[in-house]
Order: structure tokens, then sequence, then C-alpha cells
């Protein structure tokens, strides 16, 4: 049930992108097709669950031990910025497939504002999360990140179609179009 | 310009070991030196909130100092902040939580004088909608005030469920803000839970 | 370049929210009123500022290949202190800002800078141009807050300019990218008749 409500939560009444503003520049930037989209929030997916494992056992057997939390920033975006290489790394070796359709994104989550901002959110003292409830709020929260990313694709696909005044072409209409489907959103405050 | 130096695997690594020992000397420092004002402004706020919930007390008798927990279950505990004018306790500060708030917990400070009467409340840290729940806050609307000397011993418990702060939707005394029921009720569960710990003070 | 250009680029030409895009999730995330966009814009401005300035200075010392590494170990290092000295002088602002503090590290506003910018160009002009960008950026969400918290709470830097409460939806998520596109769309339109 515990988990139930943290996937809910992270997934439609916190959503990272709609509801935080966290990884707001791949939103826009790899939203032009879905195809894209859904790569990235693969490798969002990814890298998201392995850097909140990663910095919550630093965080718990490391910064808090030693009594050294205001290293917190700097050391969980070198875990995620080293954790990148080492997938691109890895995923070269083993599968090449997997690489080919992931490898462009990967550079890209390095300043993927939504992977830092969930791992320090999964290790406030506020959550007192445990290390399978942040592995669990880290997954849903990534699905939620990836569920706006596919569905604002979608509409943007059918809106290079749309006969829309010349003022608010492009980024302008993508803009209000992000700010109706946060309106979406909305409605699933409360329920979690 | 002068030369870059070369990527050579023993440049990479010195150059990364010196930026980063660099970096954490500087933030050393910089922790130290800010580590008093940083607890200092901690405590003031902390201070602040008692004194807006409680009558005047005396300085004299830190209510922080004297802080105690009071077990409401397993796991479960509230802060209380205990004042003094004179000899005579004069008032209870208890920091409480509810996890019934629209976004999420909040919490509240609650300010009892001995005879179980509510003094003031106050919203701690909230994330209730902005112009609905959020009107739970003294700087937005004069809502809370309803519980400023809410006598709650001597509250009829209409329909008999044991608790006594709750809003009309549930057969209770307090007026929900309009549009914004669930935050109401949980403003008002948070009040209860600080009375049933307050209570747990006197025994 | 001249240094006036220099300075001047990051207000409009080159404006890192209304023009490149660049750190939308501070833009978005704290700009609920015109206080808090300058607060987060001004923090920006300084770890920019700061981190240019090292960038340049030691820009010749770094290995290529270690390059972005170094530089985010230099901005992680400059966000950690702002952190601090805002904990410790400006306790409210903190609190509100919350998360967007140590966010700063990821917005790809001063990667982009150190990296087209300050790894190129002397001290000076490094210095000239985190300022430029980074009031440019605070400017932003300056504007950005205004234009919200009159639609949405009816005030201006907190003094209640209307009764009543005004269009929420403008303090909530959905009506920050609204307002955003708007903006943008009215920029647009500006700078494209002149």
């Amino acid at each position: 049930m515990e988990y139930i409500l943290i996937i809910i939560s992270a997934i439609f009444v916190n959503n990272v992108v709609l509801a935080q503003f966290l990884g707001i520049c791949p939103f826009f930037g790899v939203s032009k097709q879905v195809e894209t989209a859904v790569g990235m929030t693969g490798a969002v997916i990814f890298v998201m669950t392995v850097a909140t494992i990663v910095t919550f056992l630093l965080q718990k057997y490391v910064l808090d031990v030693f009594e050294i939390q205001y290293m917190q920033t700097i050391t969980f975006i070198l875990v995620i910025a080293s954790l990148v290489q080492l997938v691109e790394i890895i995923l070269k070796k083993v599968s090449p497939a997997l690489f080919q359709a992931l490898g462009i994104f990967l550079p890209l989550i390095t300043t993927n504002c939504a992977v830092l901002g969930v791992a320090i959110l999964a290790v406030r003292p506020d959550y007192g999360f445990d290390l399978m409830q942040s592995t669990v709020f880290a997954i849903a929260s990534a699905i939620g990140f990836g569920l706006a990313l596919v569905l604002f694709a979608g509409l943007r696909e059918h809106m290079d179609l749309a006969n829309i005044p010349k003022g608010m072409k492009g980024v302008p209409i993508a803009f209000v179009t992000a700010g109706l489907l946060a309106l979406a959103f909305m409605g699933f405050s409360g329920i979690a | 310009m002068a030369s870059k130096k070369k990527s050579s695997f023993i440049n990479m690594v010195v150059v990364l070991f010196i930026v980063s020992t660099i970096a954490a000397t500087i933030l050393a420092f910089v922790y130290q030196a800010t580590k008093e004002p940083i607890a200092k402004a901690k405590l003031e706020k902390k201070k602040k909130a008692i004194g807006l919930v409680v009558p005047e007390f005396d300085t004299v008798y830190s209510p922080i100092n004297n802080m105690f927990k009071i077990a409401l279950a397993e796991g479960d505990s509230l802060e209380c902040y205990p004042t003094k004018k004179g000899e005579e306790f004069s008032g209870y500060a208890i920091k409480a939580n509810t996890s019934k708030g629209f976004s999420g917990t909040f919490w509240i400070m609650v300010g009892f004088t001995p005879d179980g009467k509510i003094y003031k409340t106050s919203v701690l840290e909230h994330k209730e909608t902005p112009g609905l729940g959020d009107k739970m806050q003294k700087s937005k609307s004069n809502w809370s005030e309803q519980f400023t000397g809410l006598d709650v011993p001597n509250i009829k418990d209409i329909d008999g469920d044991g608790i006594l702060i709750e809003v009309k939707k549930d057969q209770g005394t307090i007026d929900a803000i309009t549009a914004a029921t669930i935050s109401s009720r949980a403003f008002c569960n948070a009040c209860e839970r600080a009375y049933i710990a307050f209570k747990k003070i006197e025994k | 370049m001249s240094k006036l250009n220099i300075f001047t680029k990051g207000f409009f030409k080159e404006n890192a929210v209304f023009v490149m895009l660049l750190g939308l999730c501070p833009t978005l995330g704290t700009t609920t009123s015109a206080l808090n966009g300058l607060g987060m814009g001004l923090a920006t401005t300084f770890v920019l500022v700061l981190s240019n300035i090292v960038v340049a200075l030691v820009k010749n010392q770094i290995p290529d290949k270690v390059r972005i590494p170094a530089f985010i170990v230099i901005i992680a290092s400059f966000v950690t202190v702002v952190e601090l000295l805002m904990q410790a002088y400006l306790p409210n602002l903190f609190e509100v800002l919350g998360l967007f503090i140590p966010l700063i590290v990821v917005n790809c506003l001063i990667l982009g800078r150190a990296e087209a910018f300050a790894s190129k160009n002397n001290v000076l002009d490094s210095a000239i141009d985190g300022l430029g960008m980074g009031l440019g950026f605070a400017m932003a969400l300056t504007i950005l807050g205004v234009v919200r918290e009159i639609l949405g709470s009816g005030s201006f830097f907190n003094f209640k300019i209307y009764p009543g409460d005004g269009a929420l939806v403008f303090v909530l998520a959905p009506g920050g990218f609204i307002a955003l596109g708007f903006i943008i769309a009215l920029l647009n339109k500006l700078t494209k008749q002149s």
C-alpha cells in the first residue's frame, strides 16, 4: 500500500516535470517526436534509478557518518556525471543495440536537473525513505517524467499540422501546451 | 595564449585531484564560518514560532532547552516546548504534523494554556494549494482565528467518535475553508494530535 | 567585441531564458513572486560570475578530456557556498527557493557559459560575460515573477495592488508555463517588427 502511494504520488500528483518543474530542458528539447521521447525516457529511468540508489547509500554511509552533509551537492553531481559516463561505456560493450538507441541521450542526462533533484529529494529527512522506498520513488519519478514527455511529444507532433497564429508558432505555443498539460495533471492532486 | 595541458592520464588525474582538493578545502572553510550563523538562524526561527502561539513567558526558562518528546504511537512522537511565567508552567507549544493534507504532510505549531485551551496556532510549513488551502495561514486569511482560545476540553463530541476538533461537515465545531475541506480537516487533525499529546503531559 | 557588447548581450540578444531557453527549471519553479524570482536570479548571477572567473583563470591548466568534470566541481563548490551563506543570512529566502538552490549546479546556463565563453576568453571578459548573462537571467526571472504575481495574487513585490486573490492558476505550475509562453510570443513580435 505504501509503495502504491509513493508510485501514484510520484507519477501523477507530484509529477517531476509538470508539478515540480524539474527536467524542463529535455522536456522541451527532445519532445519534437514521440520516438526520441521514448528513447530519452528509457535512458532517464535507468540513470535516475541507479543514481538514486548510489547517492542514497553515499548519503547514509558516508556523508551522514562523517557529518559532511554540506558536501551533498558536489558529491551527488559527481556521482551522476561519472555514472552517465560509466553507463555509456558499459552499454557500448554489452549491448550495442541499446547503445545505438539511447547513446545520444546519455550525455544530456548529466544536466537533467530531474536526476539530481530526485536524488536530493529521496534523502530528505522529511520524506524518511529507506533504500527500497527511495528506489521505488526514483523509478516512479522517472516514469512520471517519461509519461509527461511522451504525452507532450504526441501533442507537439499534431501541432505541426495545426494553424497557429504567427507570433505563437514554435516555442510560445509549446509552453502554453505544456501549461494546459500541467493543468490537466492538477486534476490528480488530492488523490494520494 | 599559453599552451593547453595535454590530456595524458597523469595530467588528468592530477588536475582533477587538485581541483577537488581545493574545492573541498574552501567548502570546509565556508562551512566552519557559517556553522554558527546557520544554527542561530534556525534557533531564532524556532523561538519566534513558539512565541507566536503561547502567552508571554519568562525567557530565563528556555523552552527549547527543555523540549521533550511525547509519543503518540510507535514511531510517532511530537515535540513539546514548555514555557514558564514565574514558577508556574504558563504554556505548552506543541509542534504537530498531519499527513492528511491535500498535498502531503504539513506542520503546525499549537500553543496550549495549562487549562487545555488552545492559545494560538501557527503554520510552520505546508504545500497546500495557494489561494485555497493556504488560507489556513494567518497572513492569508483570518480563518485560523477560530482556533484562538478554543476550549477543547469542553467541546461536545456530538457524533461520539472521540474526536473533538472537527469541521462542521464531520459533526464538529469548526467552519471549513470554502473549497478547501481537505486542508481544513487536516489542520483540525493536526490540532487534535497536538491535544492528545497535551493530555499526555498532564498525566 | 567591445566590453559593453559582452555585457549587454545577455539582456536581450542572447537572453538566457527568453532567447536561448536555458535554465528553465529554476525560471518556472521559483517565480511565483517577483521577489523570489529576483532572489534566485541574483544567486545564479553570483555563481555564474565566480565560476566564469575561476574557469577563465585555470582554463590552461585543465586537460581537455576532464574539462567538464572539473568545471562541474568548480560550479558545485560555488553553489554550496551560496547555499551555506543563504542558510545563514537569508533563511526565509532559502526556505522558499528550497531544492532549486542545489539545482543551480545543473542550470545549463552556467556550464554553458563556462564551456562556450570562459574557457576561451580572458578573466576580465569572462567576469563581464558572467555578470551580463546573470543579470539578464535575473531580469527575466523578475519579469516573469512580476507577471505571475500580479495576475496570480494581485500584488507587486508583495504590495497589494488590487483586492482579491487574482487568477490563482498563475501562481501554480500551469500558469508558469502559460505566462512564459506569452511573454516569449510578445518578445518575438516586438523584436521582429523593429
